[in-house]
């Protein structure tokens, strides 16, 4: 299973070390990463192997939420099923 | 990689844009339930839908973690219960504090199945459940409570038109301390849909399996912002392609939740209703997709057209993007919950007249509409017989879910909260239909052919 975690918020140095860092705690293993910066928004999409996930994807979830919180960031961390149900037929 | 500007774009309908799955519908047939002693009847209700929905709000609540799509509300329909009450007898009332109990009990937000199906006559049971409706109604929270006096086969019961129009007055002066709440929670139907997840209308019809999920998705927010950046040049063709487009993206994720929900509770996947059905949210409005469409105000000339190519836009979109379509599926244009319906009604450039004329080409009816306090039953049984009417003849659903503001005149205002919103008191007509909702009888159903 995979799971999409997106960025986004106002640029700043180290989103992608504190994102990846919450990642490897997490045991969510990097697969590709994209950024782009969005009506001077920076934007950040991740795509992360949630197999081995060290715990409930509802919790990294939420853990992710706060941290981007925590960083003026907003964070989603979603099932990669949605986009691809909504995007691919 | 999937493409970074869907991914955005998807988020962007959630934060912004109001997408939502507005409810996960669990319909359970109560059938097996009956039984000749009311008491054992209720228990047996209490035991199945309790064993069945244990863990739909639980599922509920993780899928909308996992995928990070809001889902609203949790909901539960049940068969009509004027079936259980034929096969027992005693008081229907018992029947709306078990569904009650259940309610508190699982969790869920709404609980629908207080019901009776009349459109052709009353069998037993039937006048017994809508009589209690207005009690049911005031003395629980979570029942919702719809009776079917149409179809286009059967005509139209005029004498449970008499009959309802008491019954909507009465539930609004029960509870008229309360923002006369228990009128919002009474639908009466012509051509009810048997497989419908949203309330207060819902049941769990006898052609239903034993247990199923229906989804109702939404997202009049994401049509708008959809419609919002498209020239105002563009055709009307182009427009209905925008819509069909964006209701596709949005059922499919209905779709993907029903079908996970289905999985995850092991109850067979019913359907996926593909309405747009609007919040009191600022932006989540039926009524600014029209003006989007090209309206100074809804309720001016061109609404019914725009609302017409809506409905049927939303249609074409979403029945691809499902295997199973069903319910309502359409616009709703329910007035108080609908920030630009609100609006509309409060400018005067949306009156009840016109309203009835965008209900024959929308998904529902008369929907959340608050009138002024001194109108009579009868007056009410005529603007239910008018909407069955338009139903009846058109081979759709129509409803009426009106609340008559008690103490309250034209100009004033319910607030009822939460999703329901709040309504500005319509102004209707002084002339009185009496002589005709006295006649009762039936309405014979129309011909199905020489149609013009």
């Amino acid at each position: 299973m995979r799971a999409v975690i997106s960025v986004i918020g106002k640029d700043m140095t180290g989103i992608l070390a504190k994102v990846s860092t919450e990642c490897a705690n997490a045991n969510a293993n990097v697969i590709e990463v994209s950024q782009t910066i969005l009506q001077e928004m920076f934007a950040m999409v991740m795509l992360v192997d949630i197999d081995k996930l060290n715990q409930e994807l509802t919790d990294f979830a939420d853990h992710m939420e706060r941290t981007g919180k925590a960083m003026g960031m907003v964070i989603h961390v979603m099932h990669e099923d949605i986009f691809q149900a909504m995007h691919r037929i | 990689m999937m493409n970074v500007n869907e991914i955005l774009e998807t988020i962007r309908m959630i934060d912004e844009d109001y997408l939502d799955v507005r409810t996960i519908t669990m319909g359970i047939s109560l059938l097996d339930c009956c039984d000749s002693d009311i008491d054992t009847s209720c228990e047996k209700i209490y035991h199945k839908i309790t064993t069945k929905a244990k863990d739909l709000v639980k599922v509920g609540e993780s899928i909308e973690k996992e995928y990070g799509i809001p889902i609203i509300n949790k909901r539960i329909s049940v068969t009509p219960i004027a079936m259980l009450v034929a096969a027992s007898g005693g008081d229907p009332l018992k029947y709306a504090h078990t569904l009650e109990r259940c309610a508190k009990t699982v969790g869920v937000n709404f609980i629908g199945g207080f019901t009776a199906l009349v459109q052709k006559g009353f069998s037993a049971g039937d006048r017994e459940l809508i009589a209690a409706i207005p009690q049911a109604l005031a003395q629980t929270e979570h029942v919702c409570a719809s009776v079917n006096i149409g179809s286009t086969k059967a005509g139209i019961n005029m004498d449970a038109v008499k009959m309802l129009g008491i019954t909507m007055l009465t539930c609004a002066e029960i509870t008229a301390d309360r923002d006369c709440i228990g009128a919002a929670k009474l639908v009466v139907f012509c051509n009810a849909p048997e497989d419908n997840p949203f309330m207060a209308g819902a049941f769990h019809g006898v052609g239903e399996a034993d247990c199923v999920i229906n989804v109702g998705v939404s997202g009049p927010g994401v049509v708008r912002a959809a419609l919002a950046k498209a020239d105002k040049t563009l055709p009307m063709h182009e427009i209905a392609e925008i819509i069909k487009r964006t209701a596709f993206k949005i059922t499919r994720m209905g779709q993907l939740v029903g079908s996970v929900a289905s999985e995850r509770l092991n109850v067979p996947f019913g359907i996926v209703d593909l309405s747009l059905a609007p919040t009191p949210a600022i932006g989540d409005s039926v009524a600014y997709i029209l003006e989007e469409m090209g309206l100074e105000n809804c309720g001016g000339y061109g609404t019914t057209a725009c609302l017409a190519m809506l409905n049927d836009a939303v249609k074409k979109g979403g029945v691809m993007a499902s295997n199973r379509v069903g319910g309502l599926s359409g616009a709703f244009i329910p007035v108080s919950e609908d920030a630009g319906m609100i609006e509309a009604a409060r400018s005067g450039h949306l009156t009840l007249t016109k309203l009835e004329a965008m209900t024959a080409v929308c998904s529902v009816g008369l929907d959340m509409v608050v009138l002024p306090g001194d109108t009579s039953a009868e007056t009410l049984s005529g603007i239910i017989a008018d909407e069955a009417a338009i139903g009846m003849v058109n081979s759709k659903t129509t409803a009426v879910r009106a609340i008559v503001a008690i103490g309250k005149k034209a100009g004033e205002e319910l607030n009822f909260g939460g999703l329901l919103g709040s309504g500005p008191i319509m102004d209707i007509s002084q002339s009185s239909c009496k002589v005709m909702i006295d006649r009762g009888g039936q309405i014979p159903a129309p011909l199905q052919s020489l149609k013009n």
